[in-house]
């Protein structure tokens, strides 16, 4: 279970550059963070009472890549990972996701996810971003990857392969990870890309309950070894399609081991 | 070395042109502004420099060094008058310069060159194209000005050209597009959004276009200095009063009700960030800031009474 320290205290264990204003070169404000992290916090501790194994995997510093899959309903599942990686590591790391684009044009979205590190998904930022040496997350099945419906959500959608690319070129270590329990909180039936349109998202999720409020269900996140690929991010797509296949299958494994873990933990009556 | 400043009654030219003399430059300037009570030591020569008078001073004076800050952005000019002083004239100094033996030109541009947007990247770097001007077709002219000077570093191989993409500057002039949104006690804020803000303080950008002179690093380059910081820390730090308001509302009020009168496009660089990476300029000329974040906001809040 993810450690009591209060989160404040777990902010400012960040190892980031803040300034005199509690802001950092990218904007990252400590005080965002708190109350984020006070809200989400909560979800992970109580509510999705997540299950983390494999932290030991995710190096303490330096520049590394979170890469995993989505589990269905919306990013539910990269929220947590992040909560992950504040509540669970120690030191406490802050992951920065890459975001849809419509993120940063919604008015308060745009604000909370600049505040927090959440940038939008731009070559240049995940690029500066690993350079400065931070703690990437990248799901590369995008936004597919959200839209799985219930039935699908073990599946995996096809992966982007800019990230092995990204990997290569800024010499960083990936780190798979498997997360399951987003299906089952946000169980779609239907994805309407209708309404998504009139309110500028690419889809809006229906449950059988109509809303898609996630359902209080435990969720289980597994993280791998470290994966380490040899080249310079130019080789043909062959090469690099074949190491994105490694880390896919990886991750596959990594669900499946997350799946049983988490089968125990509801039916066992264990810790959940 | 003879220097000549074009646009130089403006507030941080004057500050350039005192930080030259300083360094030891014979410093003189074009404006068809006045500069009243200009120090000793600096002269001024009031013509409009695209106008015939202008190459007469190229002519007498012989420049080794010209800056350019003679440009101007939508605050202080409408269409076609800015369209002819920002591209017209930034032409007019190219030729004289060319015609008259000027061994190095600087061109005095902004960063907000770039443009902004959701999808527009933090930290620019001096490779990247300029975007927002769908948005903000206002800037077209500044950004035709600044890629008229870029490619003089291949239309003119024999001139050393000097391209700064300056960040917005605040210090005891007051003027600026940060001090000019900067000037009523409530400052208007997109609901929802707050964007980084990137300036550096008049001293700083005054030796940072000094040191361009001296340095003659070829190229273009962007200046910068402290951490960006978000709008609403410098509206708060600054002793101001943040309005934050829906989108919809704010287009209707800016000019009223002693809001700033900005175009419309300009709500874009107040939904989001501009910010540049100064790394080439720093290696190019060892440029360092001495004036951070804090200081530079507390130091504009007791001038301005906040």
């Amino acid at each position: 279970m993810a450690r009591d320290e209060p989160i404040k205290d777990l902010v400012n264990r960040l190892e980031l550059p803040f300034n005199a204003f509690g802001v950092d070169p990218y904007g990252i404000s400590k005080k965002h963070l708190v109350t984020f992290f006070g809200v989400l916090g909560w979800f992970y501790r109580n509510y999705f009472r997540v299950q983390a194994r494999g932290i030991e995997n995710v190096p303490p510093r330096g520049r590394a890549m979170l890469v995993g899959n989505h589990s269905g309903g919306y990013a539910l599942d990269g929220a947590l990972v992040i909560a992950s990686m504040l509540l669970e590591m120690n030191p406490p790391r802050l992951a920065q996701g890459m975001v849809e684009k419509f993120m940063n044009m919604l008015p308060v979205s745009s604000l909370w996810s600049s505040r927090t590190g959440q940038f939008t998904g731009l070559p240049e930022h995940a690029e500066r971003l690993l350079f400065d040496e931070r703690l990437l997350m990248v799901f590369p099945e995008g936004a597919k990857g959200t839209a799985k419906l219930y039935k699908e959500r073990y599946n995996l959608v096809d992966f982007g392969t800019g990230f092995v690319r990204l990997a290569l070129k800024t010499k960083t270590p990936i780190v798979p990870l498997g997360f399951v329990g987003g299906g089952d909180a946000v169980p779609t039936i239907y994805n309407s890309s209708f309404i998504g349109k009139l309110i500028g998202v690419p889809y809006v999720p229906f449950t059988p309950y109509g809303i898609a409020a996630p359902l209080p269900v435990p969720c289980q996140v597994h993280f791998g070894a470290p994966m380490v690929f040899e080249g310079t991010g130019d080789e043909e797509d062959v090469v690099i399609k074949g190491y994105v296949e490694q880390v896919k299958a990886r991750i596959a494994e990594l669900i499946s081991e997350a799946r049983q873990a988490r089968r125990k933990r509801v039916r066992g009556g264990g810790p959940s | 070395m003879k220097v000549l400043i074009a646009g130089i009654a403006g507030s941080l030219a004057r500050q350039v042109a005192l930080t030259m003399r300083d360094n030891g430059h014979e410093v003189s300037g074009l404006d068809r502004r006045p500069w009243r009570d200009a120090p000793k030591g600096i002269t001024v020569h009031a013509v409009d420099i695209r106008k015939r008078a202008a190459e007469d001073v190229f002519r007498t004076l012989r420049p080794d060094c010209v800056v350019h800050m003679a440009t101007i952005n939508a605050l202080s000019a409408g269409g076609e008058e800015r369209a002819r002083i920002n591209v017209g004239g930034t032409r007019a100094l190219f030729e004289h310069a060319k015609k008259h033996g000027v061994k190095h030109f600087v061109f005095v541009g902004r960063h907000t060159y770039y443009g902004a947007g959701p999808d527009s990247a933090l930290y620019h770097t001096e490779d990247e194209p300029p975007q927002g001007m769908g948005v903000y077709p206002e800037l077209a002219d500044l950004i035709a000005a600044d890629l008229f000077a870029s490619n003089a570093l291949w239309r003119e191989p024999k001139l050393i050209t000097t391209i700064l993409r300056l960040v917005y500057t605040l210090g005891p002039s007051q003027q600026g597009t940060l001090a000019s949104f900067l000037r009523g006690k409530r400052v208007p804020m997109v609901l929802g959004y707050d964007p980084l803000f990137q300036f550096l303080e008049e001293a700083d950008a005054a030796r940072a276009v000094a040191l361009a002179v001296d340095k003659q690093p070829r190229g273009i380059f962007n200046v910068a200095g402290p951490h960006p910081v978000p709008l609403s820390s410098i509206i708060g730090y600054t002793g101001r009063t943040a309005v934050p308001l829906p989108e919809i509302l704010l287009r209707q009020m800016l000019g009223r009700f002693g809001f700033p009168d900005l175009p419309k496009g300009a709500l874009e660089h107040i939904k989001y960030p501009i910010v540049v990476d100064g790394k080439a300029f720093r290696e190019a000329t060892g440029f360092t800031h001495t004036f951070d974040e804090v200081e530079v906001l507390r130091n504009y809040r007791l001038l301005t009474g906040g």
